[in-house]
This record gives structure tokens, sequence and C-alpha cells, in this order.
């Protein structure tokens, strides 16, 4: 019932805040606007008006050393940091959007359920382990070791979480919440046991690696994560109408011609795809997959065919403005993008619950 | 008078006094060197020095190049001026691409402990020269640190210095290890948390300079040990970090309270050295120094008169 009033009916308050259009229009634009900010601001003072002087030496292939340098930051820091972050950001977002869809429960987020623990775990191992006892699985799939493992962990988590909350015949909010946050401890419990058993240097590793941080963006990495990135940009069109059927409930979705345990399946894939990579390139970042969702659904409605793209957009945006700040704030030292990420979303995120609360929805 | 009259000779002049008063080698060939990770860096200009690694910098300082250092890392707590004067690129395995390349140094001397490893590998491809410091901790290890970094920066001569100094050090302690005929079996402390002694096998291979056998060399890294095991070590001497806050009556006195430790010999003969973390532990130039401390304060018959006569 409460997921009911949460989430509403489609159409219910889109009319009065403009067209979804327009609101897709202004969300791209916020984006635009964090991917400018993300290229033009560092700590070197580098800014966007260098960018003809580097794409000028390297359709010419030479230039002078400041040039070089300009180029280094902007094109092999910059650019790879900023594909990263806002596919980060739009991945988190949409994993939770997914998630609240299909378990009509505006808690559903990948870090409160276990999937980004899940995932957590299975890079963690890798991380740790890489050189001794997981030699052959890094060696057999090399950069993508990590993303791979992220992605096998996130989804074992998801798998696991649908198993066990299905068999009960409906998916009980309570029962869903519950068996989450256990698995996710258990997830957790088990990373704890990998950081028991690591040396002070992988364990100062692990837990950078734990506050989430995108800076060790390289182009190695994109290419690492755009073949994730592909699959959920081309799932998701095909589970916009699925979702909105599933808003009604899962018997009414199925009356509506919806392959109601078909598309479960598919949004756990997409799920663990995106939280996996997200988590392989950038570490555990929270409250993207729960405050970006709900701030689309308050300004636009629960229509998925706007929630999703739009969580993309806000998301992306969101993250790449947060990384902005984790890397002027202390420059040119870097604070942890999640810690950042946390001190941000926590209070916008209390601000729309208790604001929702007063006007009484 | 004259002088004024010829401004290139003036501006030439000037040139010289700058170059000769930072200490560089004016206009000499690229300096070649073959790091830690066996890549050779060549380095054309040694003005402005990133330093990362407490030991690394504490070394750039003592070979007299600290004017030229631009940056350090929070781990380089000494000289403590370093960290007060220079910019701080942050944690030395939290470092950051574009962080580390604004300090706009002209060469960058890291510890080979220094990450993540992506943001090394990125550095290491700029055309800034990248030189990988060796951290091994022995007498041997602090030689070629301190060989490789005076090469690095253009100071042999004061290099040699400093090594003959700390082999000369290292011959004393050794004259003076020789001495002791039963190690004392020490307990190093990291700090007492939630009631419990964090105890590390990483200072097994100080004691051993200070003439003292480590109870916990088999802890990997540092791990809080539970009283009980703390009554079977039964230390003979604890060893235990100076902080930068509080007092190190504070310090005894917390690690008095532990209830494992009051069963010692440690705390029966209430032998408790309090010691500067990165002094004990950082294996610079100070090392043979930190460790003859260490023993004129566990072997107080051993020691003599000299005692205090560390730098």
């Amino acid at each position: 019932m409460t997921a009911a009033v949460t989430m509403g009916g489609p159409g219910h308050h889109a009319a009065r805040m403009g067209s979804a259009g327009q609101l897709m229009a202004v969300a791209a634009l916020a984006l635009a606007l964090a991917a400018f900010l993300s290229l033009s601001i560092g700590s070197t003072g580098i800014t966007l008006s260098a960018l003809p002087r580097v794409i000028g030496s390297l359709a010419s292939g030479h230039g002078d050393a400041a040039t070089a340098r300009e180029q280094l930051v902007l094109i092999d820091i910059r650019l790879p940091r900023l594909l990263l972050g806002a596919f980060v950001g739009a991945a988190l977002a949409v994993a939770g959007a997914m998630m609240q869809g299909m378990f009509r429960n505006p808690l559903a987020d990948p870090g409160l359920i276990g999937v980004s623990s899940g995932a957590a775990l299975a890079a963690v191992a890798t991380i740790a382990l890489g050189n001794s006892l997981a030699a052959p699985w890094t060696r057999a799939f090399g950069v993508y070791a990590l993303p791979v493992s992220a992605f096998c962990g996130g989804f074992a988590a998801t798998a696991a979480l649908v198993l066990l909350v299905a068999r009960q015949g409906q998916l009980a909010t309570s029962t869903l919440l519950l068996a989450g946050i256990a698995l996710g401890a258990f997830a957790t419990a088990l990373t704890g046991l990998i950081a028991f058993a690591s040396d002070d240097r992988e364990l100062r590793d692990l837990t950078l690696w734990m506050l989430g941080s995108l800076s060790g963006a390289s182009w190695p990495k994109v290419l690492a994560v755009a073949p994730f990135a592909l699959i959920v940009a081309f799932v998701l069109p095909s589970l916009t109408r699925a979702l909105n059927g599933l808003l009604l409930g899962e018997a009414e979705a199925f009356h509506l011609g919806v392959d109601v345990e078909r598309v479960k399946r598919l949004i756990a894939l997409t799920t663990a795809a995106a939280v996996g990579a997200a988590v392989a390139v950038a570490g555990v970042v929270g409250f993207v997959g729960i405050v970006v969702p709900h701030l689309v659904r308050i300004i636009a409605g629960p229509d998925h065919r706007v929630v999703l793209p739009m969580s993309a957009l806000l998301g992306a945006a969101l993250v790449l403005g947060a990384d902005v700040v984790a890397r002027m704030a202390l420059r040119p030292a870097e604070l942890p993008l999640g810690v950042v990420m946390a001190i941000v979303g926590a209070p916008i995120f209390l601000h729309m619950v208790v604001r929702r609360g007063m006007g009484g929805s | 008078m004259r002088l004024s009259k010829s401004p290139l000779v003036s501006v030439c002049l000037l040139a010289l006094a700058l170059a000769s008063s930072v200490g560089t080698p004016a206009a000499a060939a690229d300096v070649v060197v073959t790091d830690a990770g066996g890549r050779v860096v060549r380095i054309a200009d040694a003005t402005r020095i990133l330093a990362i690694g407490g030991d690394v910098t504490e070394i750039v300082y003592a070979l007299g190049a600290g004017a030229r250092v631009v940056g350090v890392d929070t781990t380089s707590q000494f000289p403590p001026q370093a960290l007060k004067e220079k910019k701080s690129v942050g944690y030395m395995r939290a470092l950051s691409s574009e962080g580390v390349i604004s300090v706009d140094a002209t060469l960058i001397l890291a510890s080979e402990r220094s990450g993540p490893p992506e943001v090394v590998k990125t550095l290491k491809a700029t055309s800034v020269p990248y030189v990988e410091i060796p951290d091994q901790h022995s007498a041997a290890g602090i030689a070629a640190k301190v060989r490789l970094i005076a090469r690095a920066v253009g100071t042999e001569a004061e290099g040699e210095r400093v090594v003959a100094q700390v082999e000369a050090d290292f011959k004393l302690l050794a004259e003076r290890t020789a001495r002791i005929k039963k190690p004392l079996r020490a307990l190093f402390v990291l700090a007492v948390q939630n009631g419990r002694a964090v105890v590390g096998g990483q200072a097994t291979a100080i004691l051993r300079l200070a003439g003292a056998e480590n109870v916990a060399a088999a802890v990997n890294g540092f791990r809080p040990l539970p009283d009980e095991a703390l009554v079977e070590l039964a230390p003979e001497a604890v060893i235990t970090m100076r902080r930068s806050s509080g007092s190190d009556a504070h310090d005894t006195t917390q690690l008095l309270a532990l209830k494992g430790l009051a069963s010692t010999p440690a705390a029966a003969n209430k032998r408790i050295v309090t010691m500067d973390g990165l002094y004990l532990l950082g294996f610079g130039p100070r090392a043979p120094a930190a460790a003859r401390e260490l023993m004129g304060q566990l072997y107080p018959d051993l020691a003599g008169g000299d005692a205090g006569a560390t730098r």
C-alpha cells in the first residue's frame, strides 16, 4: 500500500510540472553543465580554452611541452573521468529506478538491498586475491577482471534476493527489505573477512576503494565498462512498458500481457550489469540510486518512459558535480567521491522526505 | 657599476647566483637513473621536486635539496616544515593524477609504495620524470635509496656524505649489538584501541637492529592482539609510537591498564619505550640513530655514557 501511494499512478502529477519533453531538456541541460564543469575545472587550472590548441596539436601530430601537458590533463585524465563519472551516475540511478519499479518499493536501492555489497565483495576479493588464489581469473580476464567479477557478485546477490523472496509467491515489502539487508550484511561480513586477511597496504587500498573515487579513471577503464553501458542502454527501452505495468501489480501486469518472470530476470541482469560495472570502476558510491529516481518521480511523475532516461541524465549530472567538489575541495589532494556524494545526497534526500511528509501526499 | 651597462652580463651573473644558491649544477647534461621498477628515467631539470613518501622527503632534505621541494605527501612528517611549507598532494596511496600534475614539478621522486596503480601508471606516462624509490628495510636499502635520490637531484657528493654517515652509524650499531648476550623479547604496540593492543610484525627489522627480538614477528602488518595472547607472548619490553596529540605519560598509562600486559615482565620492570613513528619505522637516514636510541632505552647499562648522543 505504501508503495502504491508513494509511486502514484501513471500521469499523476506530470501535468502540473510541465511536459515530459521540457523536463527531459532541463535534465539534459543539467548534465551538459556538469560535463562542462567536469572538463574545465581541476587542480591544474587548465580550462576548456586550451581545447582548440590540444585538438590542433593532436591533428598535426606535434606540439610544445605546454600543449602536451594540456593534452594529458584534458584528454587522458579529465575526459575518461567525465565518461566514467557519467556512466557511474547514470548506471546507479537507472538501477535504483528499475529496482524500485520491480519491487514496487520506494526503498529498493542497489546499495540498500545488497546488490552493491555483493558486487563490492567480488571486487574486493579480486583486488586482494588477484595475485594469489584468483590469479587464473585475473589472467583470463585482464583489465575486465574487476568489472566482470563485480558484475558476477552483483548478479549473484540480485538472483539470490529474487529467488528467496519470490518463493513466497509475491514480493512482500518487508521480506524483500529484510532479506536484502541480511544478504548485504552477509556480503559485507565476507568483505570484512578478506580485509582482515589483507596486509596494511591492501587494507588501506580496500578502505579507500570502499569510499568510492573516480581518480583512477583511464581509457582502458572506459573501454572495460563500455560493453556494460551498451547492454544497459540497449535493454532499457524494452523494459519501460513492463515496469509501468508492474506499477499496478504483478497480476495486473500479467493481464496487460507482460511476461512478468522474464521481465524480472531481465531487470535483475541489467541491474547487476549496471551496478557491477559502476562499482568496479568507482568503488562504492551510495545515495545516487535512491535520491535520483525519487527526485525524478517528484518532478515528473511515475511513468517509466520518463523516469528511466531522466534518472540516467540527472544521476550522471549529480555524480559529475560531486566529483568536481571531490577533486577541488582539498586540491591538490582529493576527497573520496562516496563521501562527497553522501554529504550532498543525505541532506537532499532528507529535505525531499520531510517536505513530502508535511505536504501530505 | 660597469655591470649595469651590460644587461647580458648581469643576467648571466644573476642566473649563476640563482643556480648556485639552490645547488643545481648549472646547464649540466641530462641525468639518467634506473629506478626501483627498472625503468630508465632521464632527468633534465631538478629545480622543482615533488617528494612522495616520508623516507623520500627526509632524504631530499638531508641532501640539502629541501628548498627545491614544491610538494610532498601527508606521510612526509620529517622535517616538520616540509608538510607545513609545501603543497600536500594527499596520502601517498590515494594520489590524484591531476593533483600531482598541478604542483608543476619537474621531477617526481615517489616511494614504490605510492598508489593507486592507475594513477602511478598515468604519471609515469607524462613528460615529467617519475623516479620510483625502492623501499628496503636494511642498511644497504637505505644507502641505495640515498644514492638514487642524490643522483636524481644532482647532489651526489652530498649523497656520499650521507651514505658514509649512515654506514658509520650502522657499524657503530653493529658493534653495540654484538655486546648483547641475550636479545630482549620486545613487542611493538602501534596503539591501544578499544582496550586491545594493536601490535605489528612490521617493526621486526628495526627491533633487530636495536638488538631486540620482535615477539610478534609473525603478525602480518598490524593487528589487534587479544589479552590472552599478550600474556602468552610475555614481552620483556614494549615499544610504542608517539602520537602528535596526547602525552607519553598518557599512552604509558593506557598500556599499563591493559589486563594482558600487567602480568608481563615488561610491565613488571616498567620497560615501556615511546618513540616517533616515522623515525622508528620510516627507514630513512635516521634509522641507525633511531635503532641506537631505542637500544639505549632497552639496554641502559650497555649504552654507557652516549645514549643521548644521537642526532
